[in-house]
């Protein structure tokens, strides 16, 4: 499934700490860290210190949620890939 | 080649200047030298960034190993960018000065708020939850 969402969706990821960054997704590994690139912080910036920063790399516990742009999702597609691939473990 | 399959890789980014965001606020910034699975890292030239409006101070640290439970965010410092900042730097003393007060302001806000809570509620507003009633 991780496969799947190297689309490269501009995604805003929301942190525990009530920062919100604005990225394009590079990777996700195992433990949902998040390595986003070309990143913007989207509330007024009330966190300057992220100002000469182009990529990250987040940790997955510090993440409550990201958010998703809903018109680039292939809904379609993504229920049936999800779908499909527990199907081989099972047999 | 991947040497920590499942990891989010950071291997191309040692020896990159960095910005570490830790869990109890503070930011860091230093060249990363090594990393591990658990994103446990060590830091060179370390400095520690303390930022109170449009000001910030850096208090130079040395070598940081540091935890990667702590770690919030980590992000790969664009030397470009670094210059173009429109923040305004200013000495160690100083921005600890300015640090003190805006936290002094906060828990003179926060004392107020509690205090307007109980005088409207009375003992009400103020029992915690769960007890006894």
């Amino acid at each position: 499934i991780t496969t799947l969402f190297y689309s490269f969706f501009k995604s805003v990821v929301e942190l525990k700490n009530d920062l919100s960054i604005c990225g394009m997704l590079h990777s996700v590994d195992q433990y949902l860290n998040i390595k986003l690139t070309n990143i913007s912080v989207t509330d007024p910036e009330k966190y300057p210190h992220m100002l000469s920063v182009k990529n990250c790399l987040i940790q997955g516990s510090v993440v409550p949620y990201m958010q998703l742009p809903a018109d680039e999702i292939h809904k379609q597609l993504l229920q049936d890939v999800a779908r499909k691939e527990p199907l081989p473990q099972k047999q | 080649m991947n040497y920590m399959p499942g990891t989010a890789s950071l291997i191309e980014d040692i020896d990159k200047k960095h910005l570490v965001l830790l869990r109890d606020g503070r930011t860091l910034i230093g060249f990363l030298r090594s990393i591990d699975q658990f994103a446990n890292l060590v830091l060179h030239q370390t400095v520690e960034r303390i930022h109170v409006g449009k000001k910030y101070g850096d208090i130079p640290r040395g070598i940081f190993v540091v935890r990667g439970e702590n770690v919030v965010l980590l992000g790969e410092i664009d030397l470009e960018k670094e210059s173009d900042t429109p923040l305004q730097q200013v000495s160690i003393e100083e921005i600890l000065e300015e640090q003190r007060v805006e936290q002094q302001t906060k828990l003179e806000a926060e004392d107020r708020k509690r205090y307007i809570h109980y005088s409207r509620d009375g003992c009400r507003g103020s029992r915690k939850p769960g007890g006894a009633p």
